[in-house]
């Protein structure tokens, strides 16, 4: 509770304080290159972020060029060392992918620029009560340092032809890999995939679920994960490789569902099984299912650096990023197929009609089939658990 | 007046790439003891190596890089010396299916093996129509927690490397004289090998040897692509230490770096030992004078392993064609079920500028670098050459490049260089400069010094000298060491990763990006784009002498 007062005080200090009207901006930002810092694994994202060059292009002068990263982390220590070099104007970083661990980590260094997203013309379609999605990234306040952009929620995937009845919950999961030794994994846990994974395991099996909404103590987390490691114990030998060795990242564990190295994957997509399907990159018989208890959720935010060369183009981008037109093309199943980030509640019928108008698809889930979103643990429980694992299971 | 010349261009190559080399390395040392200004850590301290030494799973990561390292090195160097025993008289005509694999970026050969030897990869996939059961077998490769998949890969990659090398020296020494005396004296072939020849040819070969495991102890991409996980060997461990959201773990990867760059050292001097060892051992194995058997067993099968692996290699190139042009390819199917040109016709929007990079920052790095051996050969002229500089030119290639990269990038941020083409050709340079010394040298001290003289006798001077005579008589070897210094440059990934700030997309980059995505036809396309460029260059080898002198006989071959 006391968190959000907090939050709610910072978002109302959070009107710009900057001097610039948006059309100084729109002004500045003409003729910029955007060095846009994107996790460059997912070639369909890849395309989207190419495709928005052209049109802020065409309606702003502002080009995007993407850099694309293995690991997000790469861009955040890109500014680490210009900080470090004295560069602090020129940087070479723009605009950053990023939520999460990335995020409260340069936020607490002062290594993004902002509070900005107020300043954005598009932000009144987004949701910004302290309590929203959109305003709190994994429990850290947002205070408008970062701009939200798409939508995540955990899902399992799997193939309907080889998996008759996928799992409901964590115990019935431990039950499957005991039938069907060696068809299941998980990405790393230092991957955020593979992070989610148990921490969507530790809200289903923690004894008190919320415990993981306050920073992480030693005494609560022992508490908290004990179940999680007894259930994980009796599932490893279980795993894939005897849960020796695990997949990179869940692009990766993807490609061997559809290789039927596996039978299962995940995703923080839920349209990406269709996706795949429509790309040729996953079998027709591919499917989406979601946890009884509900599925983990958190935005993907774009975070302009503090010392970025061109932040008057990574603000066009940002608000671009947030028009219901651009977020309508995103939720086509033919280009991102992600859900939109915006408040239904407050687009107008024109806007609204682009949305209803998309196409579907057999292996497209439902909001319905999705259940409810969990919120994300505190952010220090992520970084314990991964921890923690490491030292549990790396030899 | 040459001597200035000589200064000039010895300072050059001074400080322009040696000097890197040891401020990238000071930087890095810095920082294992605490001193990181940027962090704010400005004490000298131990805690980077606690912190380094408390990281779960440092040993086995320093472990599995000693241990793939060394194996894949030295199994490499006994297939290769075997090979040649072997075959030696094919040898010429075997030497012509090198190129492709010495072209072949390591990153490219790696995606493509990683297919190959997958669970539901290739090989799996000939066998299959044999196997019961329509899921993939549970195999542990890649990525296998013995690295037998890395070190296979490294294997493919070097042999060649070595074949090549061995010709060389090989052709410096009187082989067939040596061989027929031991025949006559009733030794087998291989024991001849082992006992006098190899004993002649590693004194030539050495250094190349030591490059290779460091290159094989330090190695980034093809470790990502094929070596273990969890953990990861130790230059990869860095590698994710050093780009981790934590952002004071940069001390401890500074540590762990220092402590890469202690194991190739103790590792190359441990090699050093072994090769005393050795020659005392093989002495009084000499003497003994045991004959051996004529047949040569044990030469027949490492010539038949390094057919096999070179056929692994020969897959992995054709499966990256394969996947780039496949739409869908799933398991257990040997051939794809449907076909796509959909990732190679769009270049504007996909591989054109990856492409573009490469080839613009490829040929800058090899001109650079031709530029500089030409001018620092010719410079040596009649002096004695000073042999400390020449050891210094190869130190990029004895050093792992984690020790000094991250390093050098704050070095080069502080001039303000970084994330541009320069600060990349540059990097690029510090290692495709030795190549193109280690290709040039000795074609260029073999020339025939009487043409030399004649010219100067009818009045050349020493610009014409060299553009009239030199050049063109040694416009083979000079092609050739562009053509390596080029593959050298599209192949370079820490170096174009770090110091471009990840700004300059490179083939290299990103298809190893790509990799760890789920697209494998993406993927295809860029490794064999990258395969592809490197060949051209090697084709354009062959092609141009004899273009150029289609009227000049006797420069032709």
């Amino acid at each position: 509770m006391r968190l959000s007062i907090l939050a709610s005080l910072a978002l109302a200090m959070a009107t710009p304080a900057f001097s610039e009207t948006w059309d100084e901006t729109l002004a500045a930002a003409r003729g910029q290159t955007v060095y846009w810092n994107a996790w460059g694994g997912d070639e369909r994202t890849n395309a989207f972020i190419a495709w928005a060059s052209s049109q802020t292009e065409a309606a702003y002068g502002v080009k995007i060029a993407q850099v694309k990263l293995s690991d997000t982390a790469e861009a955040v220590t890109r500014v680490i060392s210009e900080k470090a070099a004295g560069n602090d104007s020129e940087g070479s970083v723009d605009m950053i992918w990023i939520n999460g661990a990335n995020f409260a980590s340069m936020k607490e260094q002062g290594l993004l620029y902002g509070p900005y997203v107020a300043a954005l013309p598009n932000a009144q379609f987004v949701d910004l009560s302290p309590s929203s999605a959109a305003s709190v990234d994994f429990t850290v306040p947002v205070e408008g340092y970062e701009s939200p952009w798409r939508l995540a929620k955990f899902v399992y995937t799997y193939d309907s032809a080889r998996v008759d009845a996928p799992p409901k919950s964590a115990a019935d999961l431990l039950e499957w890999t005991k039938e069907h030794p060696g068809r299941f994994t998980h990405p790393a846990p230092s991957n955020f995939m593979g992070a989610t994974f148990l921490k969507q395991a530790l809200i289903e099996l923690a004894p008190d679920a919320a415990v993981l909404q306050q920073p992480v103590t030693d005494a609560a987390f022992d508490t908290a994960v004990a179940p999680l490691w007894a259930w994980y114990d009796a599932m490893r030998p279980n795993l894939w490789r005897a849960g020796e060795t695990f997949p990179e990242n869940q692009s990766i564990q993807e490609q061997m569902l559809n290789d039927g190295e596996v039978d299962m994957a995940m995703s923080f997509d839920p349209a990406s099984v269709a996706a795949g399907i429509e790309q040729g990159l996953l079998p027709e018989t591919a499917r989406v299912f979601v946890p009884e208890i509900g599925s983990i959720g958190n935005i993907s935010f774009v975070g302009i650096p503090y010392n970025a060369a061109n932040r008057e183009g990574a603000m066009v981008v940002a608000n671009f990023l947030l028009d219901p037109a651009t977020q309508a093309h995103m939720q086509d199943i033919t280009v991102l197929g992600s859900y939109s980030v915006l408040d239904p509640r407050k687009l107008n019928a024109e806007q609204a009609a682009a949305f209803s108008a998309l196409p579907s698809a057999a292996a497209l889930p439902s909001v319905a089939d999705l259940g409810p979103t969990l919120l994300e643990p505190h952010g220090s429980w992520m970084t314990k658990l991964t921890e923690a694992w490491a030292v549990r299971y790396t030899k | 007046m040459k001597m200035t010349a000589r200064s000039v261009v010895l300072a050059l190559v001074l400080i322009g790439l040696v000097l890197p080399i040891f401020a990238g390395t000071w930087q890095t040392l810095r920082a294992a003891f605490g001193i990181l200004p940027a962090l704010g850590a400005v004490d000298l301290s131990l805690e980077p190596w606690q912190r380094l030494f408390a990281l779960p799973g440092l040993m086995t990561s320093v472990w599995l890089s000693l241990w793939t390292g060394l194996a894949s090195t030295l199994l490499a160097l006994g297939l290769a010396v075997g090979f040649c025993a072997a075959m030696q008289n094919r040898l010429g005509g075997i030497s012509r299916w090198l190129a492709p694999f010495l072209a072949v970026p390591h990153a490219a050969l790696a995606i493509g093996l990683g297919f190959v030897i997958a669970p539901s990869g290739l090989l799996v996939r000939l066998v299959q129509p044999m196997m019961a059961d329509n899921v993939p077998p549970n195999l542990p490769f890649p990525h296998d927690p013995w690295g037998v998949a890395l070190i296979s890969g490294l294997v493919i990659k070097e042999v060649p490397f070595f074949l090549l090398v061995i010709l060389a020296a090989m052709g410096q020494l009187p082989i067939r004289e040596h061989l027929a005396t031991g025949r006559a004296l009733g030794y087998g072939k291989g024991v001849v090998w082992a006992k006098i020849i190899f004993p002649m040819i590693w004194p030539l070969i050495r250094l190349p040897v030591y490059v290779v495991l460091s290159f094989a102890l330090s190695v980034v991409d093809v470790a990502i692509l094929l070596g273990p996980s969890n953990p990861p060997t130790l230059a990869v461990a860095i590698t994710r230490w050093f780009s981790s959201p934590d952002s004071s773990m940069i001390l401890p990867a500074s540590a762990g770096a220092v402590l890469q760059l202690a194991l190739v050292g103790l590792s190359i001097a441990g090699l050093i030992l072994a090769e005393q060892l050795l020659a005392r051992i093989g002495r009084w194995w000499v003497r003994r004078g045991g004959r051996g058997s004529a047949k040569a067993p044990a030469l027949q099968l490492t010539a038949f392993i390094v057919i096999l692996l070179m056929v692994l290699g020969g897959l992995a190139l054709l499966s990256l064609l394969l996947w780039s042009l496949a739409w869908r390819w799933p398991y257990p199917h040997l051939w794809p079920q449907g076909w796509s040109l959909r990732n190679w016709a769009n270049p504007r929007d996909t591989w054109g500028a990856a492409l573009y990079n490469t080839a613009l920052i490829g040929i800058a790095t090899t001109t650079i670098a031709l530029c500089l051996a030409i001018a620092w050969l010719e410079a040596e002229g009649r002096r004695p050459r000073a042999i400390w500089a020449e050891a210094l030119i190869y130190l990029p290639l004895l050093l792992p490049q984690i020790a000094f990269l991250y390093g050098l990038n704050i070095l080069f941020l502080q001039i303000g260089i970084v994330g541009g083409y320069l600060s990349v050709i540059w990097a690029q340079a510090l290692f495709v400069f030795p190549y193109v010394m280690i290709a040039l040298s000795d074609p260029w001290r073999a020339l025939d010094p009487r043409l030399i003289n004649s010219a100067a006798a009818l009045g050349a001077g020493p610009w014409r000298r060299l553009f009239s005579v030199k050049l063109p008589i040694l416009l083979r070897p000079i092609l050739t060491a562009a053509a390596i210094g080029f593959a050298v440059s599209v192949a370079q990934y820490l170096p174009t990763l770090f110091l471009g700030a990840g700004r300059i997309a490179t083939l290299t980059t990103e298809a190893i990006t790509l990799a760890s995505g789920a697209d494998r036809r993406v993927v295809g396309t860029y490794a064999a784009l990258q395969a592809l460029l490197p060949f051209m260059a090697y084709g354009a080898v062959l092609f141009l002498p004899a273009v150029l002198y289609r009227n000049r006989r006797g420069l032709t071959p």
